[in-house]
């Protein structure tokens, strides 16, 4: 038998250990009742605690802000927060984000107010076709919650993870600088732990 | 539950894709299939533009000239088209605008938005003529129930074609609205200005609003004569940066995509796919998963799926339940058999064949004669939404499918065929999609979701993997090219002969004025699937070309530069060259040890541009890294200068993995690197420190498409720097995925 296409390297993974008990087709015992927090509200999911948040986030709870770009955490189009920091959720189970807050993109807008990183983007028409943009942002604000005054070579640096097809490099990075330089990612950050 | 049904006809599925897609041509002449109180019961009443243009702008330039290459496409009534113009010439409606009662203005458009800023610079030029404020307009694309017919978003043509039909029908609904107010307000018509959604008489201190003009009617208009639009230099809402119109649900994650779209009862699709490339199904034993709850297992001849509720995650468990046995063919070539393959004649194939004066007698009055062969790899457009389509059929057998794809109409066309049915009976809406750059012409998701979404009788979400964006859609074509060329002591080209085998005939033709020449393009059997890409083949004909002129250039002991204004009569291709030197400084420095200087130049769609770099050339790995890069660009008179640049930019960043690391891998009719963590793509440490996009704004030219031409010209800049930064002559693309090799002769 041919090694079956169409699942990701990762996907394959996470799926090999379920399919035995799948085979059976006792799917459902394998799906637990669990509770997530997402961008400050309780949800109750009955899934596969094996499964991605990603799939979780996007089929389970209506999510979509965050992205499947690779499966295999080499894009960062599907990053979220988890308490605070960037985690790509295509490759985190479900079963691993327990008491940990998610924040996802969906969740940054604070009485009408969009967060600066969101500001910053729009600003400098950071984006082309804006599939990556989401995980752009996910990731910046992550940075900024740990420095609020990144430098250029730290901003570099940690959105070398994160792939933009389009070419749209340096308006994201202008968008980076622009935050950074309000200071105002970092009173977001602070108000967000409060 | 299985089901077995008689073999599905899938056209277009196994088919294998043309060389060159944009130059499909469709059916000779069309009907306007929609009566007009069909359209205003979808519109609201109000007043109704329809643009008709000749059926030659609206379709690729290269198609409209070369109707022997007729391909695809196919008869039939295609809706939206208007039937022949008085003068015999084609004609087809390109565009409609709507002013509803409470004026709301609302442009169609068959065109995509796939991240090159259409639906803001169309909407930008209805704006502008219709005198309304840019946030006002809404522009539907992309959905065939109500939108004209469009060939596809291809070809760089959304602005030199469409922009100027959204125009004409704004300037007709200012017109019409002018009437209506002159007539209403029972003033002299000269005395009337419109401007920001209304009409005003100054002297009475009367104004109407737009809506409110057209309030209870059903008005009409069709316009097919010249219109006067407003010139370039009068612009005042296209000309300046707009910011992308939807941009806001951009960065708050509320923008559908395709693979975000979900309906009431949808399941998630997989598709079991082959073993290999040709492989056939032997046996399938589909039971395990059958007994999954929910989950419908589709097989129809070697088509074999499921549908899973819950999640894609369900559909995993239930696609892995499946136990299939494949026979793979044994005689599948590898990447590293390719070019001898490609250089092996065909048969029936469309190629190009150019010539003009004596290549022999250019090459015996030649101080120095080249004879060089250069290689190009396939490459994958890798968008980063990979093919996703949402498939829902209607109680009345209509089916609707959502999906990113740059041909809705094509797609149209290709359900309508897999499943016998009318294409009325067919709507492909396309949501603002996370990419293509050409290679989202075709429809295998949306026929894939609509065969399951049939079985199961339930709408059907299918989000490809990465893995199968890799394999199973088709790849930039690789390519041979051998050129022979011969140069005068003084510079000048004295001969050029130039084949590409395979990549395509794009940029064929040399920029330069050389007395003897012959160019030809010879079709090959490819053996991975082929088809367009941004800039085509338009990329590797530059690379050659400009890689040679260079070697012309050391030989004869001259600046590239030099040689190359030399041998150019071109004026637009003379200044981007000058502007990109110029902004680069190029002739004051020398680089430093270890570095290199390279420029090159080119045009493509109407598009001219030019790249000055420098690279460094590490001692020991031979890693090479981009350091600076100077793009100067010219495209006529420009749209929106942000929007521009940021194509601009783009461009060159993409360029950069096919110029320096990009390529796929494949043996035994598998693809070796079908991931991200094995297929290289630019990354923000692959953007150079230094980058500077030198815009040239022709408002005496018409505008051009940009999205494009900027790539073509930075390939060939690299390899030159290259050259000069470490005399080694590398004539391959991708030039350095492992570093300039230690063994290359200096």
């Amino acid at each position: 038998m041919g090694r079956q296409w169409g699942c990701d390297n990762q996907a394959r993974g996470f799926t090999a250990g379920r399919v035995r008990a799948a085979e059976g087709g006792n799917v459902n015992e394998q799906s637990q009742k669990m509770e997530i927090t997402v961008n400050g509200e309780k949800h109750q999911v009955t899934a596969d605690p094996e499964q991605s948040l990603l799939t979780v986030l996007r089929d389970h709870l209506g999510l979509t802000g965050a992205k499947y770009g690779c499966g295999e955490a080499q894009c960062g189009a599907c990053t979220v927060l988890l308490d605070g920091k960037a985690a790509r959720s295509c490759v985190t189970p479900l079963s691993s984000v327990k008491a940990r807050a998610v924040t996802t993109v969906e969740g940054l807008e604070k009485d009408g107010k969009l967060h600066p990183v969101q500001e910053a983007f729009l600003a400098e028409d950071a984006m082309q076709c804006g599939y990556c943009i989401t995980g752009m942002i996910m990731t910046g604000v992550s940075l900024m919650n740990r420095n609020p005054k990144p430098t250029e070579s730290e901003i570099r640096r940690t959105f070398e993870g994160n792939v933009c097809r389009c070419g749209s490099h340096p308006r994201i990075l202008a968008a980076l600088r622009r935050a950074a330089a309000s200071g105002e990612a970092g009173e977001a950050a602070k108000e967000g732990a409060e | 539950m299985s089901e077995k049904q008689t073999p599905l006809r899938i056209d277009g599925y196994e088919e294998e894709i043309e060389a060159e897609r944009y130059e499909l041509r469709e059916g000779p002449a069309y009907r306007f299939g929609v009566a007009r109180r069909d359209l205003f019961r979808a519109l609201g009443a109000g007043l109704l533009v329809v643009a008709v243009a000749p059926a030659s702008d609206t379709r690729p330039a290269e198609a409209a000239a070369a109707p022997q290459q007729e391909s695809g496409g196919g008869g039939g009534q295609r809706r939206g088209g208007a039937g022949r113009g008085a003068g015999g010439a084609p004609q087809e409606i390109a565009a409609w605008l709507h002013i509803g009662e409470d004026g709301t203005v609302t442009a169609y458009s068959g065109k995509v938005e796939v991240g090159q800023n259409a639906r803001t610079s169309l909407a930008q030029a209805v704006a502008e003529e219709l005198n309304v404020p840019l946030a006002s307009v809404r522009m539907v694309l992309g959905d065939t129930d109500l939108t004209p017919y469009d060939a596809g978003t291809f070809g760089s043509r959304t602005t030199p074609a469409m922009a100027p039909q959204m125009r004409r029908a704004a300037v007709a609904a200012r017109e019409t609205l002018l009437d209506l107010a002159a007539e209403q307000m029972k003033v002299a018509r000269g005395d009337l200005v419109a401007a920001e959604g209304k009409v005003v008489h100054a002297a009475s201190q009367q104004a109407r609003g737009y809506g409110e003009l057209t309030r209870g009617q059903k008005l009409t208009k069709q316009i097919e004569g010249e219109v006067a639009l407003t010139p370039p230099d009068r612009w005042t809402v296209a000309g300046k940066s707009a910011p992308k119109v939807n941009a806001r649900d951009i960065v708050t994650g509320k923008h559908q995509y395709t693979s975000d779209i979900r309906r009431p009862g949808m399941l998630h699709g997989k598709v079991l796919r082959p073993a290999a490339y040709g492989a056939t199904l032997v046996s399938l034993d589909a039971s395990a998963a059958e007994k999954m709850p929910g989950v419908v297992v589709v097989r129809d001849g070697d088509f074999v799926g499921v549908a899973a509720p819950g999640s894609s995650h369900d559909a995993n468990l239930a696609l892995f339940a499946l136990k299939a046995e494949w026979k793979a063919p044994t005689d599948a070539p590898a990447a590293k058999d390719l070019f001898p393959l490609l250089k092996q004649p065909t048969e029936g194939g469309r190629g190009q064949n150019d010539a003009r004066g004596s290549v022999a007698d250019g090459l015996a009055s030649a101080a120095h004669k080249f004879e060089r062969t250069y290689t190009v790899a396939y490459i994958a457009h890798a968008p980063l939404e990979p093919r996703a389509a949402v498939a829902e059929w209607g109680a009345d057998g209509r089916l609707t499918v959502w999906t990113g794809t740059q041909r809705p109409f094509g797609v149209r066309g290709e359900l309508a065929q897999a499943f016998s049915l009318p294409e009325e009976k067919v709507r492909v809406i396309v949501p603002d999609t996370g990419s293509g750059y050409g290679g989202k012409h075709t429809g295998e998701a949306a026929i894939e979701a609509a065969r399951l979404a049939k079985a199961a009788g339930k709408p059907v979400k299918l989000v490809w993997t990465r893995e199968e964006e890799f394999t199973w859609a088709y790849f930039r074509p690789a390519g041979v090219i051998e050129v022979t060329s011969g140069v005068a002591a003084d510079g000048t080209i004295t001969a050029w002969e130039f084949h590409n085998y395979n990549s395509g005939g794009s940029g064929l033709r040399p920029v330069y004025d050389i007395a003897n020449q012959r160019c030809a393009f010879h079709p090959a059997r490819s053996p991975l699937r082929q088809g367009s890409y941004r800039a085509l083949a338009s990329t590797a004909n530059h690379f050659a070309r400009e890689m040679q002129v260079d070697e012309m250039a050391r030989a004869v002991k001259m600046d590239p530069l030099a040689l190359r204004l030399k041998n150019l009569k071109d004026e637009r291709m003379r200044a981007v060259l000058q502007a990109a030197a110029d902004g680069f400084g190029w002739g004051k420095a020398k680089p430093a040890e270890g570095r290199g200087f390279g420029i090159a130049g080119g045009f493509e769609k109407g598009g001219y541009v030019a790249n000055c770099v420098e690279v460094s050339v590490e001692p020991g790995s031979g890693n090479v890294r981009l350091r600076r890069v100077v793009t100067a660009f010219e495209c006529g008179a420009i749209v929106n200068p942000e929007h521009l640049e940021n194509q601009v930019e783009g461009a060159v960043i993409q360029a950069i993995g096919g110029a320096l690391f990009e390529a796929i891998d494949f043996a035994d009719g598998r693809i070796g690197n079908p991931y991200f963590s094995m297929y290289r793509l630019p990354r923000f440490s692959d953007v150079p420190p230094d980058m500077k996009t030198v815009l040239v704004d022709r408002k005496d030219l018409p505008s051009a498409g940009a999205g494009e031409a900027p790539m073509v010209a930075l390939a060939p800049a690299i390899g030159a720097a290259i050259f000069d930064a470490c005399g080694v002559r590398l004539r391959a693309l991708p030039l350095a995925p492992k570093g300039v090799p230690k063994d290359a002769k200096a």
